[in-house]
């Protein structure tokens, strides 16, 4: 057996003592927004100016709010548990007395955020195509894009919290990070529409091309910097994400 | 004077002259960690920047409290002020309630001095209120600034947003003493988001059908948000009045329930 | 009538259908150290909190100070100090704070409690931490530092229930020799713990609870001569062959308790009944002759040890 493959069974058996409490977060929560906004609020848009991009809010909103539910995801389970592991409950360091090592923790975890993803991106295809919000096909193809996305948050996050000493670095990163990504990337609206110096800082954050992708795949769309394009964007913030977590927890751990 | 008021404050007040020192602790506390508080203005306002650049592009004009049209962002705002008050209380009186109470008992400490319950009672839950107006009224220099106050009456909505805040942190307090473990804080979300998504925030109540309308007026943030409006839009009418009194009668339901709760959990 | 501090008569305390404290009688004069010494869940912390009017009494009669706990809890507090079982402190705020706002607690203003912080950390040897948060403090430093809190109203009485336990010897130490200094000061001290040890450096008198209720009463060295003998003789025998030797054991000691590891043998001269034992063939792999303690009064009483 890999190694990593430990740290992944871990982190699945950590997750079966608490997923009731995430299942509001990761499952119920992204239902609520589309129903409110993608539903009700969608209704006076369509109204107003008959469909946003060529479709209908609901269906502009749907895949957005996939990668940004997504990225909450990845970022979160990357978070406080990472902090957990490194400083609160050490079940990193004692993982380290075990013939694993530093990137076999962190390969195993973001392993295992990859796969927690992909489940709360199924099941919210599922029942957005229920509430008419997507095809169910492309849909469930838009779900690759969607853990891209969520695994290029959970490398970088995962590196920043192993830098941490305390929580209040991670309550601001998702005031000051996570928050305004989810309110500026372009999951509720087209980011032409924001003032023109704010665009090219949507440019480069993570989360506006995988709502790009993802939105592309969904709608079957052909994205501004093409679906290759974006694609190869998350795939290098993952990659870069995932070594400095890797050196990061290194540096931390063994001392 | 001190006598008359004692008659005319409710009874959980009454005994609470050591509050100050109550309230004094948590100044002294937060003089060293402003940067949390200070950090909890920008949410209400990242969701109005984005509202005013985007959905308020699509929608343009929307009915507002009156029945005449009003910009879109200028519907939002109030509502984002009263869910940030909301917002606020619930999580500060929970979290931080459940942490003094459980792990540092602080309360403990107090009651060990001269200090008595109601002290403790009247000192987190004000609080929490000056937290929640300051917060308010930073969001109403905000909002005036960018144009979406209507009406002067809007610098009534500061006010109103410390009752959402007494209202939503008295009966988060209560709850929060009921409160076994972390886990319990998951439920609180259950709650507050659907109050926050559904409760006539993002659009005007016509939107639902009319058998979701009646459901929504069993919500205390649509109680709070129509009150707000009414205050930023200047538009008055009767309903005012049981807005007002939902809020108020939740805050003292609150409150005494905190007292009887501390009370049993801390002196037997 | 009497000028005791704390007068108690029949005191009980239920929870539901769980007697804490089943009436227990006791009276602590001004200036002694008063000590309850009994195992976890006798129901010393039952009795320290009523004492410290944070916890109404059931039934029969309880004065501190000449008040009633009960109707007077605010008077009361604001003349004793407490230092609770857990530490209880602003973990958020640093040494100095902590002492700045307890004093506040009482109302005191902050001229008033200024130079007393600063005589406090001198007391409780923590200067040098005065502006440190208390996160980075030792265990040690953290029960100074409550207790240093609990004198910031210059109390007549410290309640200090169980003040050393789970701190290492030399930490013990520093706080028993703090502790007597207060009551070279004048200051009436009652104290709870479940070690023997504590009870006779710091106690003058002390009543030993045991399941709710008060079985001794006294000094400790005539609670040792009351029920004990002057000396015991400890023996520990190999696996399997002490039921063998006990048998040989008779009549050797006034009295003898059978331990799961080892046997106690109460005499007056542990040295000579040493010799008799040898010289009946008895051959221990181990064994130690001491004086009595209160360890030796809480066995004989309640046939338990104190720490389990």
């Amino acid at each position: 057996m890999n190694t990593y493959l430990r740290m992944y069974e871990r982190e699945a058996r950590v997750y079966k003592g608490v997923w009731r409490g995430s299942v509001f977060s990761s499952f119920v929560n992204p239902f609520l927004y589309l129903i409110a906004m993608g539903m009700f609020l969608g209704r006076l848009v369509d109204e107003q100016t008959g469909g946003v991009a060529g479709v209908t809010y609901l269906e502009f909103l749907a895949p957005g709010l996939l990668a940004a539910t997504a990225m909450q995801a990845g970022a979160g389970d990357s978070a406080w548990p990472v902090l957990a592991g490194i400083k609160w409950q050490k079940t990193y360091v004692a993982a380290l007395a075990s013939p694993l090592r530093s990137r076999d923790i962190v390969i195993g975890h973001l392993a295992w955020v990859a796969t927690r993803v992909a489940l709360v991106s199924v099941i919210y295809v599922l029942v957005a195509a229920l509430l008419g919000a997507t095809g169910l096909a492309s849909g469930l193809l838009a779900v690759i894009p969607a853990v891209l996305t969520g695994l290029a948050f959970a490398g970088l996050v995962s590196w920043f919290s192993a830098t941490l000493e305390d929580g209040i670095g991670l309550t601001n990163l998702f005031r000051f990070g996570i928050m305004p990504l989810f309110l500026f990337s372009g999951t509720f609206f087209e980011i032409s529409r924001l003032p023109d110096w704010m665009e090219p800082i949507a440019y480069i954050t993570p989360l506006w091309h995988g709502v790009e992708l993802t939105r592309a795949v969904a709608l079957g769309t052909e994205p501004p910097l093409g679906r290759l394009g974006h694609a190869a964007v998350l795939v290098g913030v993952i990659v870069v994400g995932t070594a400095l977590a890797a050196r990061q927890f290194e540096k931390r751990l063994v001392v | 004077m001190t006598s008359m008021l004692l008659r005319v404050i409710p009874l959980p007040f009454r005994s609470a002259q050591r509050a100050k020192y109550v309230f004094e602790r948590n100044v002294m506390v937060y003089r060293r960690a402003w940067m949390i508080i200070f950090s909890g203005v920008f949410e209400p306002l990242f969701y109005l920047f984005s509202i005013g650049i985007g959905l308020g592009g699509y929608i343009g004009d929307v009915t507002g409290p009156g029945g005449e049209l009003v910009s879109y962002t200028a519907f939002v705002a109030p509502a984002l002020l009263a869910s940030s008050a909301m917002n606020g209380a619930v999580f500060e009186s929970t979290m931080n309630i459940f942490f003094k109470m459980k792990y540092q008992k602080t309360y403990d400490a107090m009651l060990s001095t001269p200090i008595g319950v109601p002290d403790i009672a009247v000192g987190e839950i004000s609080w929490s209120l000056v937290r929640g107006a300051l917060y308010a009224a930073s969001f109403m220099v905000v909002m005036a600034g960018l144009g979406y106050v209507e009406s002067w009456w809007g610098l009534m909505a500061i006010p109103a947003a410390v009752l959402i805040g007494f209202a939503f942190g008295a009966v988060g307090m209560a709850c929060a003493t009921f409160m076994r473990s972390w886990q319990d804080f998951d439920y609180v979300t259950v709650v507050t988001l659907p109050l926050f998504l559904f409760s006539a925030t993002f659009y005007p109540l016509s939107v639902y059908p009319p058998a979701v309308q009646q459901l929504t007026r069993f919500s205390p943030l649509y109680h709070s948000v129509e009150l707000v409006r009414a205050f930023t839009f200047g538009v008055f009418d009767w309903s005012l009045v049981g807005h007002i009194a939902v809020l108020v009668g939740m805050g003292a339901v609150g409150t005494a329930v905190v007292g009887k709760r501390l009370h049993r959990l801390l002196l037997t | 009538m009497s000028d005791a501090l704390v007068i108690a008569h029949d005191l009980t305390k239920r929870f539901g259908d769980f007697t804490a404290v089943d009436s227990i009688d006791f009276e602590v004069q001004p200036g002694e150290a008063f000590g309850f010494l009994g195992p976890n869940g006798a129901g010393k912390s039952s009795t320290m909190r009523m004492i410290g009017a944070v916890s109404p009494i059931t039934s029969g009669s309880l004065s501190v100070l000449g008040l009633d706990p009960v109707t007077q809890g605010p008077e009361l507090r604001s003349r004793i100090g407490v230092v609770p079982q857990e530490d209880s402190l602003d973990v958020e705020l640093t040494v100095a704070e902590n002492l700045m706002i307890y004093g506040r607690y009482f109302g005191l203003t902050r001229s008033v409690i200024r130079p007393r912080i600063e005589e406090l950390l001198d007391f409780v040897q923590l200067n040098g931490k005065r502006d440190e948060k208390v996160d980075k403090l030792s265990g040690g430093m953290k029960r100074r530092l409550t207790i240093a809190r609990s004198l910031i109203n210059q109390p007549e009485l410290l309640i200090l229930d169980e003040p050393t336990t789970g701190l290492d010897p030399q930490a013990r130490h520093v706080l028993w020799d703090r502790l007597y200094r207060l009551k070279q000061d004048g200051v009436t001290l009652i104290v709870t713990t479940h070690y023997m040890d504590e009870a006779e450096q710091l106690c003058d008198r002390l009543v030993v609870m045991d399941q709710a209720r008060i079985v001794a009463e006294g000094a400790p060295a005539d609670l040792i001569v009351q029920h004990s003998t002057r000396e015991v003789l400890e023996m520990r025998f190999p696996p399997g062959t002490q039921e063998e030797n006990i048998a040989q054991l008779g009549g050797l000691a006034e009295r003898m308790e059978i331990l799961p590891d080892r046997v106690l043998l109460y005499t007056p001269d542990a040295d000579s009944t040493s010799s008799e034992a040898h010289a009946r063939g008895i051959r221990p792999v181990a064994q130690v002759s001491r004086r009595s303690s209160l360890e030796d009064v809480f066995l004989k009483l309640t046939g338990r040890s104190l720490v389990e």
